[in-house]
């Protein structure tokens, strides 16, 4: 018999960072988007996206502010779409080749 | 080689039809969670309820624990697929925090501590359905777990039953939530498995 918090599974709390964020965003993005600068709307702090604070995978991954904590991006995959809400930033900085 | 699945989760326990399609059993309680766990000061903490035409009630800690209590067992079921059976619960039912509130509302926008949100009909929190819960299976609520105090609403999804409440917005318009913005479904009945919008 497990302790009732000693036996939570860990599945939903933080401790990841925004670099499990790569394998969810390659079915919408056709780069790697871990490597991007996001802006954050509350802040203003920009922050490559491989740095985020992660909650999830479930119900849905949430990626917060490593400056305050505000939630910059979700992404929720359902049996037949991926829903992503990017309402947290003001910008996406993508690098590209040039 | 033996098959190790009796017990191997703490006490078996028969689901007798109690299990919603689509989910298993588990004897833990696993921790979900959109953000970083809040720790709030039981003398700052507060529940509001704010009606459509601006009314505020608030009740203090000290106040939710001076209103009479109910020790409800009822089964939780995730919408990540485990489900609880006979979790045992003390808190204050919503039927005595809105006994004196007047609304013409049909909805709930429960707003928690860290910013979640989440929506539901006004009448799946009334008639002995849901519950301001502190504390869980004869303890305090753990903040992990949404103390000092979550809502409870056992018949809906456990997405609804939103940990760390702090104010419950009574509106006229059905207003989706953290997880109904994205993808998941307004209303959350798990014996209807609906778990997505379009379910």
């Amino acid at each position: 018999m497990q302790d009732k918090d000693s036996g939570e599974e860990p599945v939903g709390g933080a401790g990841l960072d925004g670099n499990v964020l790569a394998g969810p965003l390659s079915e919408v993005f056709a780069v790697d988007i871990t490597t991007a600068v996001g802006r954050c709307r509350g802040c203003g702090a920009s922050s490559a996206i491989a740095t985020l604070r992660v909650h999830g995978p479930q119900p849905g991954l949430v990626g917060r502010c490593p400056g305050c904590d505000d939630v910059l991006l979700r992404i929720v995959r359902t049996p037949d779409a991926v829903w992503l809400d990017l309402g947290g930033l003001t910008s996406l900085r993508i690098p590209s080749a040039g | 080689m033996s098959f190790v699945t009796r017990g191997f989760h703490g006490r078996r326990r028969d689901d007798d039809g109690r299990l919603p399609p689509g989910q298993h059993l588990t004897g833990d309680f696993p921790v979900l969670s959109a953000g970083p766990t809040p720790r709030i000061p039981l003398d700052e903490w507060e529940l509001w309820v704010a009606t459509e035409e601006g009314t505020r009630h608030t009740w203090s800690w000290a106040e939710l624990m001076a209103l009479a209590a109910d020790e409800p067992t009822v089964d939780i079921h995730c919408v990540t697929s485990w489900s609880k059976l006979d979790t045992t619960w003390r808190g204050v039912s919503l039927d005595t925090i809105l006994a004196d509130v007047e609304t013409a509302a049909d909805y709930a926008l429960v707003h928690s501590y860290g910013g979640y949100t989440t929506n539901l009909p006004l009448e799946d929190l009334l008639d002995g359905k849901a519950w301001v819960a502190y504390e869980f299976e004869g303890d305090d609520l753990h903040p992990e777990h949404g103390g000092p105090a979550r809502l409870l609403v056992p018949h809906l999804y456990f997405w609804k039953s939103a940990k760390w409440v702090h104010g419950i917005e009574l509106v006229l318009e059905d207003t989706p939530g953290f997880w109904e913005q994205l993808g998941y479904h307004d209303y959350g009945d798990p014996w209807r498995e609906q778990r997505y919008q379009g379910d």
